[in-house]
């Protein structure tokens, strides 16, 4: 049980980077970024070449996994959504795009990584006995590291000028541009820090559950399920999302059968959004 | 009404085509006809994507209907001991009964959270059925399903036993036989009030909802036409297979049946026809090149977006007149 709320509290502090990552390039450019997982893969990847095959300590993988990221965001924004969304305005484009995208990262994936499994042994070890629950070491650290990067992440948009200027982006964007903040600029850098959220989660989690080429469009998947539960665009609404969803998984696989989990959360996202369509935080139709 | 009549030369000159000259020219091919029977079923199946695309919904659920209107189908023939031929029916009917019921709610969401809530459930569905232990088999899912029977009425046998005849052939003129059924459907959908009703759900639904149309009414028919062509498709698939797993439909094919729909052009009821055949007999010709086959559809989605937003049948013959309009097309779609 206690187990389970550890276990738990990991896995949703880590969700909630891939949360956050996607919400902010949705509330910024309203695309849904069906790359989102292949990027956490991606980042797993990097991670696991920097740290095995390059042989570099694993706060520097972490680092090249975020850049690694922010740059295959800002590619990905540059050259072909900024394209597409100042010629078309309808909502299937950008999305087709977005699965375009998702599709082609993953078949890159397979070709530079191959189809093995990978993972990486723990940085540290050793192990906590909290209130009956053992916590090893390197899963504290994950959680540390997660923890300390959303605060910075919610200390940069409320403080900084950068923030400042997303945040004011996200809610009226011809405002904003009227002010003189550049969008251009600043949608790319937007969709730079989702892309490197879900980078450093990849590089993160890789330490706790292995990556392969295949398994982005589940982790899209649950990204999705985690901003419908919170709201789409909203920063809190990731947060509770991702530790809801993290806890759900975490107590499910503890007590009954993995796929009945998700089905169980499947069943009980559709009956929640039945009751409350924009999830827990958001506007109604983003 | 020129329009209309130069659209039913266009469907009977297929319908012949296909009906008569394919059959002829590939008959000695078993290969080549299952090839164009799978591309048929898929499009039956994209068709009913493209349908909600009519109601301004992105509907990435389709693997999901497939899959039950699959699993249906394999369930009345194995465990049952019904004909295929009431199987079949029965299973676009279950797949739109659960269109339904499930539309009720997820309808009401609009733009990326239908999408979201949609590719959800291609992924739920897939889990239900591989829990669903003894009646679906889990994840081995159900092999050995027979092939169509005899279907006879008052002694007049209308339809042979599949195992006495061509098999390859049999499947072939059932696949064109749905697909142009299917068509024909759809298209009298569009042409009738039906269709302009769906058309001003896509392009503002408070203002129809003003004009006192009962919106969510018209929402649940398209969803449940939409529904209904999946589990077609994923019956029939399931018979020519002779077999149906959990994995037979994923979310990988509900983006491909929309990619489908926009290769060929959102603006055309043979759009998903064109983009279903165009790429499932590609990829065979290309055989070698099945393993870049995801790398292939990644950069088609991408350059379509990129270079041909309203699809191949949008390309006209050179005159500013067709390419105008076709613009234009995009910003009365736009939703």
């Amino acid at each position: 049980m206690e187990q389970a709320l550890v276990n738990g509290l990991v896995l949703g502090m880590n969700y909630a980077l891939i949360a956050l990552g996607l919400t902010m390039i949705f509330s910024l450019m309203n695309v849904l970024n069906f790359a989102h997982g292949q990027m956490y893969v991606l980042g797993g990847f990097i991670t696991y070449y920097v740290c095995t095959s390059l042989g570099l300590p694993y706060f520097v993988a972490i680092l090249a996994s975020i850049a690694g990221l922010a740059v295959v965001g800002l590619v990905f924004e540059l050259f072909l959504f900024r394209p597409v969304l100042q010629r078309s305005a309808r909502e299937e484009s950008s999305m087709l795009l977005a699965a375009g995208t998702a599709t082609l990262l993953e078949s890159l994936i397979l070709l530079f990584f191959g189809e093995k499994q990978r993972g990486i042994p723990p940085v540290v070890s050793g192990v906590f006995e909290v209130g009956g629950a053992f916590i090893p070491a390197s899963r504290a650290l994950v959680f540390v590291i997660a923890l300390a990067s959303i605060i910075a992440f919610m200390l940069f948009m409320r403080y900084t000028r950068p923030g400042r200027a997303l945040r004011a982006i996200a809610q009226d964007r011809e405002v904003t541009a009227l002010q003189g903040v550049n969008i251009q600029r600043y949608s790319a850098l937007g969709f730079m820090i989702g892309a490197g959220l879900a980078g450093l989660a990849g590089s993160l989690l890789i330490t706790v559950l292995s990556v392969n080429s295949g398994m982005g469009t589940s982790i899209s998947v649950k990204a999705f399920i985690m901003v419908m539960l919170g709201g789409a665009g909203v920063i809190p609404g990731a947060i509770i999302g991702a530790f809801v969803l993290g806890l759900a998984e975490a107590f499910g696989y503890a007590f009954i059968p993995s796929s009945m989990t998700y089905l169980i959360i499947f069943v009980g996202l559709i009956v929640f959004l039945i009751i409350r369509p924009q999830g827990v935080m958001g506007k109604p139709w983003g | 009404m020129n329009d209309t009549k130069s659209k039913l030369l266009a469907y009977v000159a297929f319908a012949v085509l296909y009906l008569v000259v394919v059959p002829l020219v590939f008959s000695g091919s078993p290969y080549a006809l299952g090839v164009f029977s799978m591309s048929a079923a898929l499009s039956v199946i994209a068709l009913g994507v493209w349908v909600t695309f009519t109601i301004g919904r992105i509907n990435l659920g389709q693997a999901a209907f497939a899959l039950i209107g699959g699993f249906v189908a394999a369930i009345c023939i194995t465990r049952l001991g019904l004909s295929f031929w009431i199987a079949l029916p029965v299973a676009g009917l279950v797949s739109a009964g659960v269109g339904v019921l499930l539309g009720l709610g997820i309808l009401r969401l609009r733009g990326v959270y239908f999408a979201m809530i949609t590719i959800s459930l291609s992924e739920a569905v897939r889990l239900a059925i591989l829990n669903g232990g003894s009646l679906t088999g889990g994840a081995t899912g159900i092999t050995g399903i027979p092939v169509p029977g005899e279907l006879s009425l008052f002694g007049l046998v209308l339809i042979p036993d599949f195992a006495s005849v061509n098999t390859h052939r049999a499947f072939y003129f059932l696949s064109a036989f749905l697909l142009l059924a299917s068509i024909l459907l759809v298209w009298r959908l569009m042409a009738s009030r039906l269709g302009r009703v769906f058309a001003s759900l896509q392009q503002g639904q408070e203002l129809s909802q003003s004009l006192g149309i009962n919106i969510t009414k018209y929402r649940l028919i398209a969803f449940s036409v939409s529904c209904f062509l999946g589990g077609i498709g994923g019956a029939f698939f399931a018979a020519m297979q002779q077999s149906i797993y959990p994995g037979s439909f994923v979310v990988a094919d509900s983006i491909s049946f929309t990619l489908y729909c926009f290769l060929g052009g959102l603006a055309y009821v043979a759009g998903p026809i064109v983009g279903a055949f165009l790429l499932t007999i590609a990829f065979q010709l290309l055989h070698e090149f099945q393993q870049y086959q995801q790398l292939v559809y990644a950069l088609l989605m991408i350059g379509i977006m990129m270079w041909l937003p309203n699809g191949l049948l949008s390309l006209r013959l050179p005159t500013f007149g067709g390419r105008g309009s076709a613009s234009r097309e995009v910003t009365r779609n736009e939703a």
